[in-house]
Formats: structure tokens, C-alpha cells, sequence
């Protein structure tokens, strides 16, 4: 449909508040977005802007306020209405089953009979449009977390939404995949859909979006236009404060190598796991090593072939500090001065119903905190005080249970518990996944500070920008293989995005590599 | 108006220990209502159940005897209980137990020696961990859930005391009673309160409440089966042996029954008979859950349930009512505590419902 050129609102919402037992998620907010827009909805996690798309979207009620659509008011109370209306959601954590195809899964989600191969040919229709190329006969297991994505948006097309709902839709793709998704929602624009765009992300968001409502704390801190922004001057709305820079320190050379892997192959179990294919990585003291990757690429299986939580048949597969520890467990590794922060914090990372003090005891308690196989409490309590003063934890004390914690100050928790534990080696993953910018910045300036003091450390992340940030050498994972190693300095985004697709010099399986974009 | 259950931000620690006291007392109170419909006076039942027992000394001191084992058993389950190890097959290893030390007294039956009873008891406790350890090893090797095998062995125990009293072990001059010979002194546990049958178990039972609550509280080993059963990955993260705990929590359940049992034979029964046990180990069960998986509270509810076996003789013979009332009560203590555990996470609210 060509764009009509209108005064109207497609959506107005004014004063939502909604308040949950323990937090105001929400509170008198208003937004206005235009036909045709691309509208940004920026904050911080907690800021309340997932309970605002759900108020939308009618999976919750707001307790006050309104929703004018197209100039009426409508109460939406839930999503198949919401659907009706002409409003489309792509979550952050996908909604398909795995079991089956693509087709299937659309249809699932579209009431009443119908025929599959009908439908197919609409999916194939619709993709070909908007440069999404899916096959709706494959199974989803088998798709890449960006093709997963492209379904998620093909089946809200299908519907004709006049409003399309992304919930960071980014996090998960190459900057490749980036790059088109941008199109297509360009392209839906011109249309005259109009689009909200959740994000944290100020670089997309400039580039990308109209206009821009910016959240604090369940309350709208200001709107703006991102082309007349800075980052800085949006991250300023977003968090209150200036946005503090890393300091990083010249490269150690030569070094010791703390840890190495070679030649570490691993067939997993998990029928939708991937294996690992003849990895070799060292790391040696005083330098930071990023292992880059598109989620699902063997990033899970590497981590806890490094950890131990999957020992291994060959002891020299992995060795820390010259040891081969590839058949020790977990416990025996940290023994050895070795550290981990895992993806998972509550229920991995930390057990969410005991407190701070006894979560240290988890990793921590060969610092004195054993005597005759009885816990001193005293020693670890002041352990668990100190970190929580060094790594600035917002908290209610020691005694506090670890599932209190917002998701940031457990993650600066628990990298303060393996930092203070001074590692020979620290391996992280997704260190700053979710966490909000102020602490994601804190983190990122302690593992520098870490490297800087000797240490050698390994982090595995999907946020390019990151690893980019802090590392002195990046490596790429893709379908279970790694990417020779390149010197930060020496590459640039393009390439290790080329690279997260597979497609390295010297990479043994080009041609299956489309499937990863 | 319309009750909801909204979620609490944070489990409530006050409702954690109200809780089972709401439970007793729905319990009482349907008990009086169960009384009525039986028509019985519930004054007089409630007198007759929960009065009559502690009227005099003697009584409170049965109390403290019956409370013995179901201490035992509960203080030992709870250990495995908080690491997620679901060992329902006390009773079993009580009966193991009381087999394996009872074997000793009439092995030597005219000995002296001042070994013999605590060889019984280490044997008791050795008796109860081998019966515990095969639902160990077939969880531990190839992953069968525990609570079906360990429930099932209580029969195979069961059959095993039956066919021992029945057969091998019968009391050649017991008048072809399915019982063994009566233990000598020496194999006997001694009183501790002259008129009172309460004896040295009661000491064994109170140090393991004791031995209890520092493995659960102060030791790392049990910190660790604390992790395991709330957050089994956190647990693997850290390097915990998930088998380990399954070892530690099935064996403690396992070693306490086996006491609890030879200090049943070896105390006020005397001998090995079919009857060693009024379902001593699955009681301990709803204790272990009343006491909140605490040592504290074990010792507090192990004497509640104590009074419930008791208060169901007593309706038998002043009631004229079937001592499977006791089992009622049980029952009903339980139900009512799993009901009222929902107010530890949720919270009632009256709304008005819109339209």
C-alpha cells in the first residue's frame, strides 16, 4: 500500500501506568508514532520498555490509561485482538517449535483451515518481497538464529500489520544480517507500516530509526530525533549520566601461555547442539582473546569443554598453565587458577534462593573459607562485603538472596567473586549480556584491569562492539570450527562479520556456511 | 469478590514456620468434625486422642520412645530430602537394619561381651546404607529414579523379615509364633528411666539431630547438597559431584533407619517379629516436611506425630474406633501442610472481579 500522507496517529498511548507488586513498571507514559514511522524506543533494561510492548500487544493490562488507535480508543486485551487490529510482535526470545518446519509453525499461528502448500507459496511470496530468504519446508532446528528470526517476521507480515513490534531484534544477527534487516524494515516503512523498535543499541537506532521515545526507570525521560544526536547525548537521556570510556592499556608481549587448547574435537549429545571441530586457541598472560560468533555456533560446547562441566576424553585437549586438564572437572581446574563467569547468572552463576555469602562459597572457598570441612562464615562474609564494595553491587547487604539482584548487579557479583579470586586465567561469556550500560562498562573496565595486573583471559560474546572494545585478539566461532586468530588493530568489523558466517581463509566448509547469516 | 493468589516478590519466612502450625490446626479441627461424624462427642474424642496419652509421666515418656525412631528416620531423610534425593524407602532400611543387627544378638546369643550391642547398632546402621545404596547405584549408574526403586525394596525388606521369622530365624520354643528368641540383656538397649521404657536410642536419636544440624548448616559438604538440590546447574558449575550427593543423601536416610530399626528390636519389642515397625519410615517422611527439613523442627514434630500414634491406640481402645484413625490423622497433617505451603509463595487477595 502506498503511503498516505496523514495527521492521524497509527497509535497514540497516553498514561500508561502499570505497577507489579514490587516495582512500578510503567508509569503515565506516552507515545505517539506516526504512519510510516520507524520509531525507537530506547532504555535501559528495567527502564519498563518490555512491559510497555506487551501493554501494546495485550499480553498484560495497564492498570491506567489509554490506547488510541487510528484515533479510536480500543482496549486490547490480548494478542489474537491485538493481532485483528493489525499490530505484529517479533519477540527477543523466538516462539517456534523446533520440531517442525516452517510452514507448519506459520500456520500454527494463523486461525482457522487451511492449506500448507498454499501457505508456503504465500511465505515464499512474502519473503522474496522483503529480501528474506526462507525455505518453508525446512525443520526450524535447523536454522540459524537469523532465519529464525526472518520466520518470526514473515508470519507477522502474512498478517498485513499496520504496526510491527521488534523487541531487540539485533542481538542476535551478524552485522551483515543487520544490514538487511534494516532494509526490509526500510523497505515496510515506505509502505506505510509503522514500526517500533526496541533497542539499547544508539549506533542502530541513529541509523535506522525517525524518532525516538527514550525510558527511565517507567517514566519517559525525553523524545528526540536520532539524526540530530549524538550517542553520547542520547546515552545521557537513557542513563542519566555521561557514558564513561574503558581504558585500555598497551598489549603485555610475550607473555606466558596460560592456557591452550589444540586440536579439541567434541561430538555433543545434545541433538541440537553442534560439535567442535579441531580447535586450537592460546592465551597467554597479560592479553584479552575474544572469540566472536553468532549465537548457537558452538560457543555453549567450548565453555564448558573449558570449564569441565564436560570433561573430556583427551587431557591434553586443554591445558592451563602447561597442566593438562582436559579430563579434570570443574572444581579441580579452578584449583589450578582458573576462573569462569557463565552466560546463565541466576541458577548457573549463582543459586537465586541462598545469599550473597553462601554464593561466594560456590566458587570462592579455597580463599580460607574451609576449616576441617566446616564453613567459616565469618571469613566468607567479609569476602562477600569486599566485592560487593569493589564491584560496586547494589544490594541490600550480604545477607541478601542472590535472586534479588537486578540482573546487572548479580553479573557485577559475580565477576567481582572470580576477579577477586585472582585467576590465572578468567574466561567469560557474554559478560555483559542484558546488563545495562553504566554496569556493562564497569565490567568491561575490571577485566582490563585484570589483564593489565598479568592475567590471561578469554571472553566469548555475540556483541561485536564489545569484544572490539577490550581484546587484544579476536577469533571467530562458526558451526563448531575456529577462525585463525586476528590482532584487533589489524581487522575491522566487516571482516570478522564476514568471518561469523564461516567464511575465513582456509575454512573447510564454505559451502555450508550460508546457512549461518 | 474473588480470591486470587498473586505471587509474593520474596517466599515468605514468617508463612515458612506458620505454616505447619496451620496445618495442625486444620487438622485438629477436622478431626473434631471427623469425631461428630462418627458420632462420637468431639470433646471427648479430642480428650480421649490428644489428652489421655500425656495424662502421666509414663505416658509422656512412651511419647518420647515412639518419637525415637520417627527422629532417626527424619533427621536422616531430610539430609537427602534437601539435596533432591527422594528416598522413600525408610521403612525398608529400617527393617534391613533391625535384620542385620538382630542377627548379631542371636549369632551370639550367650555372649557377655560389651562389644556385642554396639557392634548391633554399627551393624544396624551398616544394614540400613547397603539397602539404601542399591537405589543409590541404580540412580547414580543408570539414572532410575530413586523413588520408585527405593519404595519398592520396603516390600522386598518386608518379605525378607516375614520368611526370616516365619522360617530360619523362628524361636524353636516360641510356640510356632513367627517370632525369634527374646535378646539377652546384653543385646539389649538400656533404660534410661527406671519405670519408663525409654531407653538409650533416645541419646543416639538426640545426637543425630545434633550431628544433623551441623552437616546441614555448618559443613561444606552439606552447603553443597544444599546447591545441588536448588540449583543443580550452579552446582556443576562450581564442580559439585551431583553423584556424590545422591551417595550422601540415600546413605544418611539409609545408616538413620538402620539405627532407628535395631533400636526398635533391641529396645522395647526385645526380639525380631513381623510387626517391628507401625510404618515408622514413611511417618518420618510427613515429619521430616512438618520440620521443615530442620533438626529443630524434627524434634518438635517427630513429637507431634508420636502423639498421633499414641492418640490412635487410645481411640481404639476407649473409642471403640480402628487404630488406622492414627493413619487418618497422618494423612490429614499432611495434606493440610502442602496446602498451606502455598502461602509461601503466593499471597491471598480479595478482588473485585470486572465483569
Amino acid at each position: 500500500m502506498p503511503t498516505q500522507p496523514s495527521d492521524m496517529p497509527r497509535l497514540a498511548i497516553r498514561g500508561i501506568r502499570k505497577v507489579y507488586p514490587s516495582v512500578v513498571a510503567n508509569d503515565g507514559i506516552d507515545l505517539t508514532v506516526m504512519p510510516g514511522e520507524i520509531h525507537a524506543v530506547l532504555g535501559e533494561n528495567g527502564a519498563g520498555k518490555s512491559t510497555l510492548m506487551k501493554v501494546i500487544y495485550g499480553v498484560i493490562r495497564p492498570d491506567e490509561g489509554e490506547i488510541l488507535w487510528e484515533g479510536q480508543p480500543v482496549t486490547v486485551s490480548n494478542p489474537a485482538q491485538a493481532r485483528a487490529l493489525g499490530i505484529g510482535m517479533v519477540f527477543q526470545h523466538f516462539s517456534l517449535f523446533e520440531t517442525l518446519t516452517v510452514v507448519q509453525n506459520v500456520a500454527l499461528s494463523i486461525p482457522g483451515k487451511l492449506e500448507l502448500a498454499a501457505l508456503a507459496k504465500r511465505i515464499e511470496e512474502v519473503s522474496e518481497r522483503y529480501g528474506l530468504p526462507v525455505d518453508p519446508r525446512r525443520m526450524v532446528h535447523a536454522l540459524s538464529v537469523g532465519e529464525r528470526q526472518r520466520v518470526e517476521i514473515i508470519r507477522c507480515l502474512l498478517q498485513n500489520p499496520r504496526l510491527l513490534i521488534l523487541d531487540e531484534p539485533t542481538s542476535v544477527l551478524t552485522p551483515q544480517a543487520v544490514r538487511k534487516l534494516f532494509e526490509t524494515l526500510r523497505q515496510l516503512a515506505a509502505e506505510g507500516v509503522s514500526i517500533l523498535y526496541i533497542s539499547h543499541k544508539l549506533d542502530e537506532i541513529q541509523e535506522l530509526c525517525h524518532k525516538a521515545t527514550v525510558l527511565r526507570g517507567g517514566k519517559v525521560t525525553g523524545t528526540c530525533t536520532p539524526s540530530e544526536e549524538t550517542p553520547q547525548t542520547m546515552a545521557r537521556l537513557m542513563i542519566g549520566v555521561d557514558l564513561p570510556a574503558c581504558c585500555h592499556g598497551e598489549p603485555e608481549d610475550g607473555g606466558e601461555v596460560r592456557l591452550r587448547i589444540q586440536g579439541l574435537s567434541h561430538a555433543t549429545d545434545d541433538p541440537f547442539g553442534t560439535d567442535l571441530k579441531d580447535i586450537h586457541l592460546e592465551v597467554r598472560s597479560g592479553e584479552i582473546v575474544g572469540i566472536a560468533g553468532v549465537s548457537g555456533n558452538g560457543q555453549q560446547e567450548l565453555l564448558r569443554a573449558i570449564s569441565g562441566e564436560e570433561p573430556l576424553a583427551d587431557k591434553h585437549a586443554v591445558e592451563l598453565c602447561g597442566v593438562p586438564v582436559g579430563h579434570l572437572n570443574p572444581a579441580r581446574r579452578r584449583g589450578l587458577g582458573m576462573c569462569f563467569v557463565p552466560e546463565e547468572r541466576l541458577g548457573r552463576g549463582a543459586v537465586p534462593r541462598l545469599s550473597l555469602t553462601e554464593n561466594i562459597l560456590l566458587t570462592a572457598y579455597r580463599k580460607g573459607m574451609l576449616f576441617a570441612g566446616l564453613i567459616r562464615f565469618g571469613v566468607a562474609k567479609r569476602f562477600a562485603e569486599e566485592c560487593i564494595k569493589r564491584f560496586d553491587v547494589k544490594c541490600g547487604g550480604a545477607h541478601s538472596e542472590a535472586k534479588s539482584l537486578s540482573g546487572g548487579n548479580l553479573q557485577k557479583f559475580i565477576v567481582g567473586r572470580e576477579i577477586m579470586q585472582e585467576p590465572k586465567v578468567l574466561v567469560l561469556a557474554q559478560p555483559t549480556w542484558g546488563v545495562d550500560v553504566g554496569a556493562s562498562s564497569f565490567i568491561r573496565q575490571s577485566v582490563l584491569d585484570l589483564r593489565n595486573s598479568g592475567s590471561a583471559v578469554l571472553v566469548i560474546s555475540e556483541e561485536l562492539e564489545e569484544l572490539f572494545e577490550i581484546c587484544d585478539r579476536i577469533q571467530v566461532i562458526a558451526k563448531g570450527s575456529l577462525s585463525p586468530s586476528k590482532v584487533t588493530s589489524d581487522t575491522n568489523v566487516e571482516e570478522i562479520g564476514m568471518w561469523m558466517s564461516g567464511l575465513w581463509p582456509g575454512a573447510k566448509t564454505p559451502e555450508g556456511a550460508s546457512h549461518v547469516a | 469478590m474473588w480470591l486470587k493468589f498473586e505471587p509474593r516478590p520474596e517466599p515468605s519466612k514468617a508463612m515458612t514456620y506458620l505454616s505447619p502450625i496451620l496445618a495442625v490446626g486444620l487438622m485438629f479441627l477436622s478431626g473434631l468434625i471427623l469425631f461428630l461424624i462418627l458420632g462420637k462427642s468431639p470433646v471427648e474424642g479430642f480428650k480421649v486422642f490428644f489428652m489421655n496419652p500425656l495424662k502421666d509421666s509414663y505416658g509422656v515418656a512412651e511419647l518420647f520412645l515412639k518419637a525415637t525412631p520417627l527422629m532417626l528416620c527424619a533427621v536422616g531423610l531430610s539430609v537427602g530430602f534437601k539435596a533432591n534425593v527422594w528416598n522413600i524407602g525408610a521403612e525398608g532400611q529400617l527393617l534391613i537394619g533391625a535384620l542385620a543387627g538382630g542377627w548379631l544378638a542371636l549369632r551370639f546369643e550367650g555372649s557377655n561381651s560389651p562389644f556385642l550391642l554396639p557392634s548391633m547398632i554399627i551393624a544396624g546402621a551398616l544394614g540400613g546404607m547397603l539397602w539404601a545404596a542399591i537405589p543409590a547405584f541404580l540412580r547414580t549408574r543408570f539414572n532410575a529414579n530413586e523413588i520408585l526403586t527405593s519404595l519398592m525394596l520396603v516390600y522386598v525388606a518386608e518379605l525378607m523379615v516375614s520368611w526370616l521369622v516365619h522360617g530360619p530365624w523362628k524361636d524353636p520354643d516360641g510356640f510356632n509364633f513367627p517370632q525369634t528368641k527374646l535378646f539377652s540383656a546384653t543385646a539389649t538397649l538400656p533404660i534410661l528411666l527406671a519405670g519408663t521404657r525409654v531407653n538409650a536410642a533416645l541419646v543416639f536419636a538426640l545426637g543425630a539431630l545434633v550431628v544433623g544440624w551441623v552437616f546441614m548448616n555448618r559443613s561444606f559438604m552439606g552447603y553443597q547438597m544444599k546447591v545441588a538440590g536448588q540449583a543443580e546447574f550452579a552446582g556443576r558449575y562450581a564442580g559439585f559431584s551431583a553423584k556424590r550427593s545422591v551417595w550422601i543423601g540415600m546413605l544418611a536416610g539409609g545408616a538413620m533407619a538402620g539405627v532407628a530399626g535395631i533400636s526398635e528390636v533391641a529396645g522395647p519389642i526385645g526380639q525380631i517379629t513381623e510387626h517391628i515397625s507401625p510404618g515408622y519410615g514413611f511417618a518420618a517422611m510427613i515429619v521430616a516436611f512438618v520440620g521443615r527439613l530442620s533438626p529443630i523442627g524434627i524434634l518438635f514434630s517427630s513429637l507431634l506425630m508420636a502423639l498421633l500414634y499414641m492418640g490412635g491406640e487410645q481411640a481404639q481402645q476407649y473409642l471403640a474406633l480402628p487404630s488406622s484413625i492414627s493413619k487418618v490423622f497422618q494423612g490429614m497433617l499432611l495434606f493440610f501442610l502442602l496446602g498451606s505451603d502455598v502461602f509461601i509463595n503466593f499471597r491471598p487477595r480479595l478482588v473485585r472481579r470486572r465483569k
